[in-house]
C-alpha cells in the first residue's frame, strides 16, 4: 500500500512545486492519508460526531430534557420520535446529540491535558536527565502499576462522582503513559550531533527544546495519544455508568445507557442505541489512530 | 539471568511502597474530612474527637501512613462500614471470585486469538487476516459494559438458555467449576470480560508471528525444504513468549478492571464490592480493594517478566 505512494506523490509535488524543494514531513503524512480511503471515512463520521455535537442545539428536534408521562419507551420509528423515547419520555435523538457533547468531551479533554502535562513532563525527564529524570519516572512507575480502570474508578469513587472528578482521574490516567513516550524521544533526539551541534553554537537549552525536541516528540506522542481517545470514551462512559459521570438530568451516553437498563426487557433497541453510539464513535477513533501511525510513520 | 531476577523483584519492592502511598492518600481525595467518611453524619462532636483519637487522625500525616501501612502489613485493612465486618475478609472473599472468571476470560480469549491471529499472520491480507483484524479493532472498540447487556438481551432474555446475574443459591461457598448448574452463571461474565483479550491478543500474536516468519531463519527452513506447518510451528514457538506477556499484563487488567461487568452481572468479586462501596461511600472498604487490586497488579507484572525471561533467556535488560 505504502510503497505505491512515492511516485504518486511525486507527481502532485511537481505540479504545485519545483522539483527540487523537499516534502515536509506533514506534507507527507497529509498525502499518505488522503490515499487511505477507509481512515477518511471514519475520520468523517468523527468529524460529524464532533459538528452533531456542537450544533445539538440547532439539529435537536426536541428538548432534551422535557419529559412526557404518555409518551414513555416510545420504539424506534415513532412519528415525531424518530429514535424513540427513553424512560422518561424525553426523546432519544435529542438526548443522543446532547449526549455526545459531554462523552465526546470526555473522551478529547483528558488525552489533550495527559498530552500537555505528561508531554512536558517526559521532555523535562529527558533534557534534565540525572536526578530529575529519575525523580519523574519513578513517580511515573508507580502510577502505571495501577490498572487504568482501577485507577480512574478509584480517584473518581472517592471524589464522589461528577464530571470535574472524572475528568481529573482520566488525566491522572493517560499522564504516565503520554510522559513515557515522551521522555524515550527526548533521550533519543538529545544525543543526536544536531542537538549537539545547536549545543555548540550556544542555543539555550528552552530554544533547544522548543526547536529542536517539541517537533521530534509530537509525533510519537501524537500516535500514541489518538489511541488513547477511543480508551478515553469508553473509560469516561463506564464511569457515568456506575453513577460517577455528570450529575443527571445532563445527558451522557454512558450514563444513559445505566438508566435505560431497566427498560432492556420493553425496548431493548432503544435501550441499545446509546452503546451503539459509544461504539461507532470508539472504533472511529481506533481505525482513524491506526490510519495515522500508518500514515506517520515514515520508515514503512 | 538471576542477578535480573533479583534485581526485577526489589524494584518491585518500591513500586509497592508507592502504590500503598497512593491508596492512603486516596482518602484525603474524598469531600470533607476523612472523618465524616468513618462516622456516621450524626455523630457527636466527642464522638468525633475520640474516633480522630482512636484512629490516629490526630497525628502528622507521615506517621498516620506508617501506622496505617504497618497495620495493612499484618492483614488488618480497617472495618467496613456497611457490614462492620474486616475488609480484609470482604476483600479476599471476593478476589476469588474475581480471580476465576478473569482467568476463565484469559484462557478463551487466549485460545482464540491465538489460533485467529497465527492463521492471519499466516495468510497476510487474505480473507481470515481481514476478519482478524476487524475482530481486534471490534474487541478493543465495544463497550464491553454494553455488550454486557446485549448478551443479556440475547441469553438470558429471548432464548432463556442462561442466568442474567449472581452466582447460584450456594454463592462462592459451594461454587463448584464442574457442575453446569452453577458454571452457567459464570458463562455470560467470562464471555463479556474475554472481547478485550481477544482484541488485543489477536493483534499482538498476529503481529508477533508474522514478524517471526520475516526473519532469516526462517529463510533458511524454508531453504532447507520444510513443510509449511513445521515452519509455522518454529515461528509460534518463537513468538510465543511475546504473546504470554501479553496475556499476562491482560490478567492483570481484567482482575482490576472488571467493575463495570460485575456490577451488571452481579458477580460478588472485588469489582461488584467496589462498585457498592462507591454507592454505599464506604471508603474504608473502597481504600482496601483499590491496594489489594493495584498489589496484585504488580505482583502478576512482576511473575509475567520473571516468566518470560525464563521462557526467552534472549531478553536482557537494563
Amino acid at each position: 500500500m505504502t510503497t505505491e505512494i512515492g511516485p504518486v506523490a511525486a507527481r502532485r509535488a511537481d505540479a504545485v512545486t519545483p522539483a527540487y524543494k523537499p516534502k515536509g514531513y506533514w506534507h507527507t503524512v497529509a498525502e499518505r492519508l488522503s490515499d487511505d480511503k477507509a481512515t477518511i471515512v471514519f475520520l468523517t463520521i468523527i468529524i460529524l460526531a464532533i459538528l452533531s455535537a456542537v450544533f445539538a442545539p440547532i439539529i435537536a428536534p426536541h428538548d432534551p430534557y422535557a419529559t412526557s408521562m404518555i409518551a414513555r419507551l416510545k420504539p424506534i420509528g415513532t412519528e415525531s420520535y424518530l429514535l424513540g423515547t427513553d424512560e422518561l419520555g424525553r426523546d432519544m435523538l435529542s438526548r443522543l446529540l446532547y449526549g455526545g457533547r459531554m462523552s465526546l468531551a470526555m473522551g478529547i479533554l483528558p488525552v489533550l491535558f495527559a498530552v500537555g502535562i505528561g508531554g512536558l513532563l517526559g521532555v523535562l525527564a529527558g533534557f534534565a536527565g540525572g536526578v530529575t529524570n529519575t525523580l519523574i519516572m519513578r513517580t511515573m512507575d508507580v502510577f502505571y502499576a495501577f490498572p487504568s480502570v482501577l485507577l480512574a474508578v478509584a480517584i473518581s469513587g472517592t471524589m464522589g462522582g461528577g464530571a470535574a472528578s472524572g475528568l481529573l482521574a482520566l488525566t491522572l490516567v493517560f499522564i504516565p503513559s503520554l510522559c513515557r513516550i515522551a521522555e524515550t524521544a527526548t533521550t533519543q533526539i538529545r544525543s543526536l550531533d544536531f542537538v549537539e551541534a545547536a549545543r555548540a553554537t550556544g542555543a539555550s537549552s528552552l530554544s533547544i527544546i522548543s526547536r529542536h525536541i517539541i517537533g521530534n516528540v509530537l509525533p510519537p506522542v501524537f500516535i500514541y495519544a489518538s489511541s488513547l481517545v477511543s480508551v478515553s470514551i469508553l473509560l469516561a462512559a463506564g464511569l457515568s455508568f456506575l453513577g460517577l459521570g455528570v450529575e443527571p438530568p445532563t445527558p451522557d451516553w454512558g450514563q444513559m445507557l445505566s438508566n435505560l437498563r431497566q427498560a432492556i426487557y420493553i425496548q431493548p433497541l432503544v435501550c441499545a442505541l446509546p452503546g451503539i453510539a459509544i461504539f461507532i464513535v470508539s472504533l472511529s477513533f481506533n481505525l482513524v489512530s491506526d490510519g495515522l501511525r500508518h500514515a506517520m510513520d515514515v520508515k514503512s | 539471568m538471576w542477578i535480573y531476577a533479583i534485581q526485577r523483584t526489589l524494584y518491585a519492592i518500591p513500586i509497592a511502597v508507592g502504590v500503598s502511598i497512593i491508596c492512603f492518600g486516596l482518602v484525603y481525595l474524598a469531600p470533607g474530612d476523612p472523618i465524616q467518611s468513618l462516622l456516621p453524619p450524626d455523630a457527636t462532636v466527642e464522638d468525633v474527637a475520640m474516633i480522630r483519637r482512636l484512629y490516629g487522625l490526630d497525628q502528622p500525616l507521615p506517621i498516620q501512613y506508617l501506622e496505617w501501612l504497618m497495620r495493612a502489613l499484618t492483614g488488618d485493612l480497617g472495618t467496613s462500614l456497611q457490614t462492620n465486618r474486616p475488609v480484609s475478609y470482604e476483600v479476599f472473599n471476593a478476589l476469588g471470585n474475581t480471580l476465576s472468571i478473569a482467568i476463565g476470560a484469559v484462557l478463551l480469549a487466549f485460545i482464540l486469538a491465538f489460533a485467529l491471529g497465527t492463521l492471519a499472520a499466516y495468510n497476510r491480507g487474505k480473507l481470515i487476516d481481514k476478519f482478524a483484524t476487524g475482530i481486534s479493532a471490534v474487541g478493543i472498540s465495544i463497550p464491553n459494559y454494553w455488550l454486557a447487556i446485549v448478551l443479556v438481551i440475547v441469553f438470558a432474555v429471548t432464548f432463556r438458555v442462561l442466568p442474567a446475574t449472581g452466582m447460584g443459591s450456594g454463592g462462592s461457598e459451594t461454587f463448584n467449576w464442574f457442575d453446569w448448574n452453577q458454571v452457567k452463571y459464570a458463562v455470560l461474565p467470562m464471555l463479556t470480560l474475554a472481547m478485550i483479550p481477544l482484541g488485543v491478543v489477536t493483534r499482538s500474536t498476529r503481529s508477533a508471528v508474522a514478524d517471526t516468519l520475516g526473519q532469516d531463519f526462517v529463510q533458511m527452513l524454508r531453504a532447507k525444504g520444510l513443510s509449511n506447518v513445521a515452519i509455522l510451528t518454529h515461528a509460534v514457538r518463537n513468538a510465543l513468549p511475546q504473546i504470554l506477556a501479553v496475556m499476562g499484563l491482560q490478567l492483570g487488567y481484567l482482575i482490576g478492571g472488571s467493575i463495570l461487568i460485575e456490577t451488571i452481572f452481579t458477580w460478588p468479586g472485588t469489582g461488584f464490592l467496589m462498585s457498592k462501596a462507591i454507592l454505599t461511600r464506604d471508603i474504608p472498604l473502597l481504600q482496601g480493594t483499590i491496594l489489594v487490586l493495584a498489589l496484585s497488579f504488580v505482583l502478576i507484572n512482576l511473575v509475567v517478566d520473571l516468566l518470560q525471561t525464563l521462557v526467552d533467556p534472549r531478553i536482557k535488560r537494563a
